[in-house]
């Protein structure tokens, strides 16, 4: 147990990095608690995956500098490779290759003598119920078996610290549920654990604490709480009836609710952020007010929803402006958050 | 070949629940094992380049068929107007074309590489504690058993067809051990487009406008006493006119200690040259 160490996983200060005329890194700063997980929250081209790849020292930064455990990335790289592990956002497994191969070969590469290896591997393979699959090639395995043997290959040295690229993303629901409970389970064994996601429910459900990003910055910092009560804790999608009432609908909406309301492309859509930090209210009262507020007017409304506050409307809170750069990200997380 | 979407097998699927007992046992900080040696760390990348050979065979065609046709149809092709009969011209030009193949060979280093790179497991491999270019020279030893296997295929084909090296074992094995070694340190070159390319099909690209002129424009096909002046210039300063010159004398029971030295500072320069540019990219990418 000696081997973990109390206090920061990670220190990054001023990080930037450009590839051509991109800026993928503006100055990020990253304070990252040792023994949690930590999620770093942000729509595609955001620079959630260059900066893990400059703390993983793949990548060096062009300014500012990061440390691991008190090990500076770019000249204490090795001292840094000996204590993370990294599950990218593609398979970073052969695929040529078995799975029990992949983590023969893993184990030798860290020292496992042949025994050794081999039984490490067959540990592994059990714990992730890959033990049927051992020998087929990877490149033949499911989407989620292959994100597990993935992550098994990353915790085969039981790393203090293991980055996570967006572990979840194109993977089914359940597949989905099991990393989570996997991520739970290395976190609970002491290993910090940092996560980038694009959905902000997998961020509320795992970390500790999440940072924001966008254009290469964090541009908020907090615990799951904090930062959603800062954008309001849910959101109530509305359809009318009629679109002629959908003036008179928002008008109610901000007055007398007094909250932000958002008219949606389609002429007989709108969504209001509610239980926010200035209402007495949670967000099922407000929402609740806000649909008998409606239909004592003589609004029709016939399509009514609660749900949780999206990426975009994080983002929409935060920066004034939405998730744009990747459209499908937004539906994503769209879709991950209702 | 299979789709990469395969999911079912014939039985129904059991559903996988990870157990925080099983993972748990898995992330018990235990003693960790020192760290490899660059030998250990390098055998076992040279282990994957095996498997991968086992899993994918059809990646052998190149080390077996194409050196068979590069044989048959060159030695019957000049055989009869460049000397004699072919089986006159085999005898000077099997260690040429065999040098000519498995240098082409080489290539596959820096396309394999590149592929690598491409589907992301060099960057699980890069961050790894180990030595660091372990991982590209396991993989050229893994390409070294291709060279091998390639000349003896192509010392057998030239065998029957009439070689008779004077040399004997002695000699044949001596010549085959000089091509592997200069092939090995000529491999960096490719490790480093592959490197610095961006796919596979522009290190291929780059591999042949290198390759082409390198192998032809050299002593393997024709003597090069009948080509204009500025081409002998070229052919003699060419490192395959050299490694061909030694490889020849090899395998014919002498030694010729000019082409020899040549060789051998060729090879120490690709890998001092191509090693250090290969490892500087790998490191700073």
């Amino acid at each position: 147990m000696s081997r973990r160490t109390s206090g920061l996983a990670i220190e990054a200060e001023g990080l930037t990095r450009s590839f051509g005329e991109t800026h993928a890194l503006a100055g990020l700063d990253l304070t990252v608690p040792a023994g949690a997980v930590y999620g770093v929250l942000g729509p595609n081209g955001a620079g959630k995956t260059t900066a893990v790849r400059i703390l993983a020292t793949l990548l060096r930064p062009d300014g500012g500098q990061a440390r691991v455990f008190g090990h500076d990335v770019v000249t204490e790289a090795d001292a840094v490779r000996a204590r993370v592990s990294l599950t990218g956002q593609y398979a970073s497994v052969d695929e040529d290759l078995t799975g029990a191969e992949n983590l023969v070969l893993l184990g030798r590469l860290l020292g496992l003598r042949g025994p050794a290896a081999r039984q490490r591997a067959e540990q592994l393979l059990a714990a992730f119920g890959l033990t049927e699959a051992a020998g087929r090639q990877v490149k033949k395995y499911s989407g989620g078996m292959r994100r597990r043997i993935d992550i098994a290959a990353s915790i085969l040295n039981t790393p203090d610290l293991l980055f996570l690229d967006e572990p979840t993303t194109g993977l089914d629901p359940r597949s989905r549920n099991q990393v989570w409970e996997i991520v739970r389970a290395v976190v609970a064994h002491g290993t910090t654990v940092l996560l980038t996601t694009q959905y902000l429910d997998e961020a509320d459900k795992l970390a500790g604490r999440i940072a924001v990003i966008d254009h290469g910055r964090v541009i908020a910092e907090g615990t799951p709480g904090e930062l959603k009560s800062s954008v309001g804790s849910g959101t109530v999608h509305l359809r009318l009836r009629d679109a002629a009432q959908r003036p008179e609908a928002e008008r109610l909406l901000r007055t007398v609710l007094d909250v932000p309301v958002q008219l949606e492309p389609d002429p007989v859509a709108l969504t209001a952020r509610v239980g926010g930090d200035g209402s007495d209210l949670d967000a099922g009262a407000q929402a609740a007010r806000a649909l008998g507020e409606l239909t004592s007017a003589g609004i029709v409304v016939d399509d009514f929803s609660l749900g949780q506050p999206s990426l975009d409307e994080v983002f929409l809170a935060l920066t004034d402006h939405p998730a744009v750069p990747a459209e499908d990200a937004r539906d994503e997380a769209l879709e991950a958050a209702r | 070949m299979s789709s990469d979407t395969a999911t079912s097998t014939g039985r129904a699927p059991t559903v996988y629940v990870p157990s925080a007992e099983a993972l748990g046992t898995i992330l018990a900080p235990g003693e960790r094992p020192r760290r490899p040696s660059p030998l250990a760390a390098s055998l076992a990348f040279s282990w994957r380049a095996l498997l991968k050979i086992k899993h994918v065979p059809e990646q052998l065609f190149d080390v077996t068929a194409f050196p068979i046709i590069m044989v048959l149809m060159f030695t019957y092709l000049f055989g009869g107007a460049l000397a004699d009969s072919p089986r006159e011209y085999l005898q000077f030009f099997l260690p040429g074309i065999m040098v000519t193949s498995v240098v082409m060979i080489t290539m596959y280093t820096g396309v394999g590489l590149n592929t690598d790179i491409e589907k992301g497991v060099f960057d699980r491999f890069r961050t790894l504690p180990v030595w660091r270019p372990a991982a590209l020279v396991g993989m050229i030893v893994g390409d070294v058993l291709r060279y091998v296997l390639a000349a003896t295929v192509i010392l057998t084909v030239g065998l029957v067809l009439g070689f008779r090296p004077d040399g004997g074992l002695l000699g044949v094995l001596a010549g085959i051990g000089l091509l592997v070694v200069f092939s090995f340190a000529f491999s960096w070159v490719w490790t480093f487009f592959g490197l610095i390319l961006r796919s596979e099909k522009s290190v291929m690209g780059v591999s042949m406008m290198v390759l082409f002129p390198l192998t032809f424009l050299s002593n393997v096909f024709v003597d090069p006493s009948t080509m204009p002046g500025w081409l002998q210039a070229f052919v003699q300063a060419n490192p395959i006119t050299h490694l061909v010159s030694s490889v020849r004398a090899a395998m014919a029971g002498t030694t010729d200690s000019t082409a020899l030295i040549w060789t051998f500072l060729w090879s120490a320069m690709f890998i001092v040259v191509f090693g250090t540019l290969t490892m500087y990219r790998y490191n700073r990418r």
